[in-house]
C-alpha cells in the first residue's frame, strides 16, 4: 500500500469521510461502557469516598492533552521537512480537541482538588506545567488564526508546536523531579499500577473512548480545512458539480 | 544532501538544542522550585528563615489534639519532627498517618505555626475491603514475627 498517496489533501478528504463514522461509533460505545463502570461498578475508594470517580475524566483527559500535544509536534516536524500541505492541516485540526482536554483536566484536577487537598489550585510543578500547556493550545489557536496566508501559518504554528513540545516531559515527570503537592503516577510504564483492578479498567476504557473522539474529531476537522484550504482546486469544482 | 534532509538535521539539531537549554532550566529550577521542605531538610537549615514556607510530611501516629479550634500535631519524615500549630478547619483527607503540607512560619520556639493545611494523598486506590484485607495481612505478619521473636 502505498502511504505516501493519502499525503495529499484530494485523497485523504474522502478516506477521513469513510473513517469518521466508524470511529464516532468506537468512541459512544466505549463512552457507555466507561461511564457505566466509573459510576456503577468500580468500588468506592478506602480513602477518598465517591469523590475519586473523576479520575474516570480527569487522567485519560490528562493523557490525552499531552498525547496530542506530542502528535501535533509530529505533523510539525514532517510538514516542516517533506513541505506537505496535510501536515499543517493535522496539526490545525488537533489544536483545539488538545486545548478542550488540557481544560478539562485543570477543571476536573480544581474540582477534585478543594475537597481532597483543601484548595482549588496551588503552584507546583504538576499543576504550573498543566498550565502552560494549556496556555500553549490557546498560543498555537492565536498564532495561526493570526496568519491570513496557509503556508506561512503552518510554518509559525509547526515551529511554536515544536518548541512547546519541551514541556510535556517536564508535565510527565515534574512529580518525581520535585516536591509536588498533586500525587505521583498510578499507572506508569515502568512499575505494576497501584489501584484496583475494576478502576483501572474504567479508567482505561474512558482513554480509549477519549482516543476515539479526538480521531473522529479530528479527521471531521481536518476535512473542513481542506474545504476551506483547496475550495479553488480543481477536484473540489468536480465535486461539487457531480 | 538533499533540501529535505537538510530541514530534517535542522529540525533534529535544533530539538537536540531546545532539550539541553531545557533539561538546564529544569535543573536550575530543580532547587528553587520546591513546593515544601521536608522536617530534614528544615533542621538541616535548607529552608527560608524570614519567610513563609511549606512544610510537608507524615502526620505523626497518635500526635493530634484539638484545643478549640486550634489543632496540634506533628509533621515527620521518620527522622525529624516538627511541631505543628494550626487554627482552622482540616481538610477531609487529614489524618494520622498521612501525608499533609502545611504553610506557615517556623517560631523561634520551634513550632510550626501554619496558616494553611493541605492534605496529600498517596497514588494508592482500592475499596475498602481491600485495605482491610491488607491491614489483617499486616498484622498478621507483625504477630508472627513477634511471636518467633519470643
Amino acid at each position: 500500500m502505498n502511504w505516501f498517496k493519502y499525503a495529499s489533501p484530494a485523497s485523504f478528504y474522502p478516506l477521513a469521510g469513510k473513517l469518521i463514522p466508524y470511529f464516532a461509533a468506537i468512541t459512544v460505545v466505549l463512552l457507555a461502557i466507561g461511564l457505566w463502570i466509573s459510576f456503577f461498578v468500580a468500588p468506592t475508594d478506602f480513602q477518598q469516598g465517591e469523590g475519586y470517580r473523576i479520575i474516570f475524566v480527569h487522567v485519560p483527559a490528562s493523557w490525552m492533552s499531552m498525547f496530542i500535544y506530542c502528535v501535533m509536534a509530529f505533523w510539525s516536524a514532517l510538514g516542516l521537512i517533506f513541505n506537505t500541505r496535510l501536515s499543517g492541516m493535522m496539526t490545525q485540526a488537533l489544536a483545539p480537541t488538545g486545548a478542550l482536554f488540557a481544560f478539562l483536566s485543570l477543571v476536573t484536577g480544581s474540582l477534585w482538588g478543594k475537597p481532597m487537598w483543601g484548595t482549588w489550585w496551588v503552584w507546583d510543578a504538576r499543576l504550573t506545567s498543566q498550565l502552560i500547556l494549556f496556555f500553549l493550545y490557546l498560543g498555537y489557536l492565536a498564532l495561526t488564526s493570526a496568519i491570513d496566508d496557509s503556508r506561512r501559518r503552518d510554518k509559525a504554528g509547526a515551529i511554536l508546536s515544536l518548541v512547546g513540545v519541551v514541556n510535556v516531559p517536564i508535565i510527565y515527570f515534574s512529580v518525581i523531579w520535585w516536591n509536588t503537592l498533586h500525587q505521583g503516577a498510578s499507572v506508569s510504564m515502568t512499575k505494576a499500577p497501584t489501584m484496583a483492578h475494576t478502576m483501572l479498567m474504567g479508567m482505561l476504557i474512558m482513554a480509549l473512548a477519549f482516543w476515539g473522539y479526538t480521531i473522529a474529531m479530528g479527521l471531521k476537522r481536518v476535512r473542513c480545512i481542506i474545504l476551506e484550504r483547496e475550495m479553488s482546486s480543481e477536484w473540489i469544482k468536480k465535486n461539487a458539480v457531480e | 544532501m538533499k533540501p529535505r534532509q537538510k530541514r530534517l538535521l535542522f529540525i533534529v539539531g535544533g530539538m537536540l538544542v531546545l532539550a539541553v537549554a531545557a533539561s538546564f532550566v529544569v535543573k536550575a529550577f530543580r532547587s528553587n522550585l520546591v513546593f515544601f521542605y521536608t522536617p530534614t531538610q528544615i533542621a538541616n537549615g535548607e529552608a527560608p528563615h524570614d519567610r513563609a514556607f511549606r512544610i510537608g510530611g507524615l502526620v505523626k501516629q497518635g500526635t493530634l489534639k484539638h484545643e478549640g479550634v486550634v489543632s496540634y500535631f506533628i509533621v515527620t519524615d521518620t527522622r525529624r519532627d516538627f511541631p505543628v500549630s494550626y487554627t482552622g478547619i482540616l481538610p477531609d483527607l487529614f489524618k494520622e498517618g498521612r501525608g499533609v503540607v502545611a504553610e506557615g512560619k517556623l517560631e523561634n520556639s520551634g513550632v510550626f505555626v501554619a496558616s494553611e493545611v493541605l492534605a496529600k494523598h498517596d497514588s494508592n486506590y482500592m475499596p475498602p475491603e481491600a485495605k482491610a484485607a491488607l491491614d489483617q495481612a499486616k498484622q498478621v505478619e507483625e504477630t508472627s514475627k513477634t511471636l518467633k521473636m519470643n
